[in-house]
C-alpha cells in the first residue's frame, strides 16, 4: 500500500512537468498579451513593449521556462499581472470557495443519488424505477449553466428564498482566519456568518449537484441491481438474517464500490462546472477567477492555478484508488 | 525472401483471418445479436425517433423556415427595439416571436438545427479519430509490442494522463483561447475534451482482447503482429469506444453551449446555432426569459436522445447486462 502511494506521487511529477512544458506553450501562444488587457486597445507600441519588459515577457521562451521553474521549485508560483498579489495568496483565498462548493454538490449529489439508486434498483421496474432512471438520463442532458440561470430566477429573483450572488452577505462583517466561510463561522461562534454562508452555497450548490446526482443515481441503481442477484445475497438470505442486515452488509457494501470509484472521477466535472457556475453567481472561486484570468491574460495565474488544480485532482483519485482497497479487502494495490 | 516463402506468409495471414473471423460466423454475431436487442429495447427507440427527427430537421428545415433566419425583420419594422426592452412575443405571424436582433425566432431554432448537429458531430469525429489513433498505438503497443512496445504506451498514455488531470472545460477553454475565434476552434476545442476519453477506452479494451485465443491462434499461425491489431485486435474493441461516442454526441453539443457561454463560441458561417442563441439570449433574460428557454429545450432533448440510445446500446452490447 505505501509503495503503492508512493509509486503514484512519484508519477505525479513527470506529468506535472509534461503539463507545465505544454501550458507554458500554450499560454504564449495565446493572441494578445497581458499588455493589451492592461492597455486595451490604445496602447502605444512603446507602451506594449514596456510592459511585456517589465514582465519579462521579451526574453526567450527557455529562459523565461527556466525562471519559471527556479521559482516553482522554491514554491513560488509568481504574482498576478492583474491583482499584483501572489498566486499561491490567491489560490489560497479562493480555493475554500470552489471546496466548500463542490462539497455541497456531493453532499446533495450523495444524499439524494445513493437512497435514491437503491430504491429504484429494490423496486425495479416500478415508476420509480423509470422515473428515476429517466430522470437522471435527463439530468446530465440539461446544461449547467442554463439550470443555474433558471434556479437564480426563480429561487432569487423571484421567490427571493435565496440570496442570487455571492458567497455573503457584505452586511455581516464576519472574520475569516481560513477562507472556508462556514467553517469560519462555526469557528469563531459567529453562527449568522456560518448560516449565511450556507444559504449561499444552495442554489450554485444544486447547480453544480445535478450532473453528478444523475450519474450516481444510475450507477448505485446498476450496482445494487448486479449485486442483488448475487448467490451470497441469497445465501444470507436463506440463512435467516433479517432483511435490514442482509442490505447493509451484504447489498450495500459492495454495491458502493463502483459508486466510490465514480465519486472520485467527478471531481474533474465538478471543477468544470464550478467555473459555470461560479460565473452565474458571481461566487468567489477558483472557476471564477480562472475564468477572468483567461480574459486578462493573467499568464502566472492561469499556469498556477492549473498546475495546483491538476495536483489536486491527481490526488483526489489517488485517495479514491486507497479508499477502494479500504472498503474493498479483496482489491489489494500493488 | 523465396517466392514460395512469401506465398506461404500469405496463406498464413487468410488462415489467421478465418480462423479469427468464423468465430463470429457461427451464430449471431455480436453487432447483430445487440441490433436485435436495441430494436425491443423502447428507450432506444425512443431515442432513434428523436434523432431521426433531429437529423430530419437539420436537413431539410432550413429550406423551409417562414423567414430569413439573419434578417433583423423586426428591426427593419421597428417592432423590436431590445435596447428599450422590447422583444415581441408569438404572433400568428412569428410563432415564436423574435430574438434581440428582431429575427425570426422560429425560424433561428429551426435552422439552428444544421450547426447543431454539424458542430455535435464534427467535434465527435475529431475527438474520436486522435482518441482511437492515440489509443489504437497504445493498446497495440502494450498488448503486442513486446518491451519496446511498453516503451510506447508509457510514453503515450502519460500524454493522455496528463490531458486528463485538467477538467474538460478547462481543456476545451484553452484550446479555443489558443486558436482564436474561427468556425472550427470549437469544434477541435471540444473535440479535444474526448480525445483521452476514447484513447484510454480503446486501449483498456484492445489489451482484454489481446490476451483472448484468437489472437494466440493468428500469432502461431504466424500473422504479423501489426496485421493482428488492426484487423483483428482493433475491430473487436470497438464496441465501447462507439457507445462512447453516441453518449460523446450529448455531451459535445452541451459544451459547445458552455463554451459560448463563456464567451469563447464564435458563429459558425454565419448561421443561427442553439448553444451561441442559449448563450446570447441570457442578456435578456430579463426582458423575455423564452429566448433562452427554446433552444435550451432544443438542446436538451436532443442530448436526451443521443443519450438515450447510446444507454440503451450500452446495455445491448454489454455480456453482464444480458438476462
Amino acid at each position: 500500500m505505501f509503495r503503492f502511494i508512493v509509486r503514484r506521487l512519484l508519477l505525479l511529477i513527470p506529468t506535472l512537468f509534461g503539463l507545465s512544458i505544454l501550458l507554458f506553450i500554450w499560454l504564449h501562444r495565446l493572441p494578445g498579451g497581458p499588455e493589451t488587457a492592461i492597455l486595451g486597445e490604445r496602447g502605444t507600441p512603446e507602451m506594449r513593449a514596456q510592459i511585456r519588459r517589465n514582465l519579462g515577457l521579451d526574453e526567450p521562451l527557455l529562459i523565461q521556462y527556466g525562471r519559471f521553474m527556479k521559482r516553482l521549485l522554491q514554491f513560488d508560483l509568481g504574482t498576478s499581472i492583474s491583482t499584483k498579489r501572489e498566486v499561491t495568496t490567491e489560490f489560497l483565498q479562493r480555493f475554500p470557495g470552489t471546496v466548500e462548493l463542490t462539497i455541497t454538490a456531493m453532499v446533495i449529489a450523495i444524499g439524494i443519488g445513493i437512497p435514491l439508486g437503491y430504491l429504484a434498483a429494490r423496486r425495479n421496474g416500478s415508476i420509480l424505477d423509470y422515473a428515476s432512471v429517466g430522470g437522471s438520463l435527463l439530468g446530465t442532458c440539461i446544461p449547467i449553466f442554463f439550470l443555474a440561470y433558471v434556479l437564480k430566477a426563480i429561487f432569487a429573483e423571484s421567490l427571493g428564498w435565496f440570496p442570487a450572488i455571492g458567497r455573503q452577505d457584505s452586511s455581516i462583517n464576519a472574520t475569516h482566519p481560513t477562507n472556508f466561510f462556514v467553517l469560519d463561522g462555526l469557528m469563531t461562534r459567529e453562527w449568522d456568518a456560518a448560516a449565511d454562508a450556507i444559504w449561499h452555497l444552495i442554489l450554485p450548490g444544486l447547480a453544480l449537484a445535478s450532473i453528478p446526482l444523475a450519474i450516481i443515481v444510475r450507477i448505485t441503481r446498476a450496482s445494487v441491481l448486479e449485486v442483488l442477484g448475487e448467490d451470497f445475497v441469497r445465501t444470507a438470505e436463506a440463512k435467516g438474517l433479517t432483511e435490514r442486515v442482509v442490505r447493509r452488509r451484504h447489498v450495500l457494501r459492495n454495491a458502493m464500490l463502483p459508486v466510490a470509484t465514480s465519486i472520485g472521477l467527478l471531481t474533474g466535472l465538478l471543477l468544470s462546472g464550478a467555473v459555470l457556475t461560479e460565473t452565474v453567481f458571481g461566487f468567489s472561486g477558483i472557476g471564477l477567477f480562472l475564468y477572468e484570468a483567461i480574459s486578462n491574460r493573467d499568464y502566472p495565474v492561469l499556469q498556477g492555478f492549473i498546475l495546483l488544480i491538476a495536483v489536486i485532482f491527481t490526488l483526489v483519485n489517488l485517495a479514491v484508488d486507497v479508499s477502494y482497497s479500504l472498503i474493498d479487502p479483496r482489491v489489494r494495490v500493488r | 525472401m523465396t517466392l514460395a516463402s512469401g506465398q506461404k506468409k500469405e496463406k498464413l495471414d487468410r488462415l489467421g483471418e478465418l480462423a479469427a473471423v468464423r468465430d463470429d460466423e457461427q451464430g449471431v454475431s455480436l453487432w447483430r445479436d445487440a441490433f436485435r436487442r436495441l430494436r425491443r429495447n423502447p428507450a432506444a427507440i425512443v431515442g432513434a425517433i428523436i434523432l431521426a427527427l433531429f437529423v430530419l430537421v437539420a436537413i431539410v428545415g432550413p429550406f423551409l423556415v417562414p423567414y430569413d433566419p439573419a434578417a433583423p425583420i423586426g428591426v427593419q419594422d421597428g417592432v423590436v427595439r431590445s435596447g428599450q426592452g422590447i422583444i415581441p412575443g408569438p404572433s400568428s405571424d412569428h410563432w415564436l416571436g423574435y430574438d434581440h436582433q428582431g429575427r425570426d425566432e422560429f425560424s433561428r431554432l429551426i435552422a439552428g438545427s444544421r450547426q447543431t448537429l454539424i458542430v455535435g458531430v464534427v467535434s465527435t469525429l475529431i475527438g474520436l479519430t486522435v482518441g482511437v489513433l492515440l489509443g489504437g498505438l497504445s493498446g497495440a503497443a502494450a498488448g503486442l509490442g513486446g518491451r519496446w512496445g511498453r516503451w510506447v504506451d508509457n510514453i503515450l498514455m502519460r500524454i493522455v494522463d496528463m490531458l486528463l488531470s485538467v477538467p474538460g472545460l478547462l481543456l476545451a477553454v484553452s484550446f479555443a483561447a489558443i486558436l482564436g475565434p474561427s468556425p472550427i476552434t470549437v469544434m477541435i476545442a471540444v473535440g479535444a475534451v474526448s480525445v483521452p476519453i476514447f484513447a484510454r477506452l480503446l486501449r483498456g479494451s484492445m489489451i482484454a482482447q489481446s490476451n483472448r485465443d484468437y489472437v494466440l491462434a493468428a500469432t502461431s499461425l504466424g500473422v504479423r503482429r501489426w496485421k493482428i491489431a488492426i484487423s483483428h485486435v482493433i475491430p473487436n474493441s470497438l464496441a465501447p469506444v462507439i457507445v462512447q461516442a453516441t453518449l460523446t454526441l450529448a455531451t459535445a453539443i452541451i459544451e459547445v453551449a458552455a463554451l459560448s457561454f463563456l464567451g469563447l463560441g464564435t458563429q459558425v458561417l454565419g448561421q443561427p446555432e442553439w448553444g451561441l442563441m442559449l448563450a446570447e439570449a441570457q442578456q435578456y433574460l430579463g426582458i423575455r426569459p423564452a429566448l433562452a428557454i427554446y433552444p435550451a429545450v432544443a438542446i436538451i432533448i436532443t442530448a436526451f436522445g443521443f443519450t438515450l440510445l447510446g444507454e440503451a446500446m450500452r446495455e445491448a452490447l454489454d455480456p453482464k447486462l444480458r438476462k
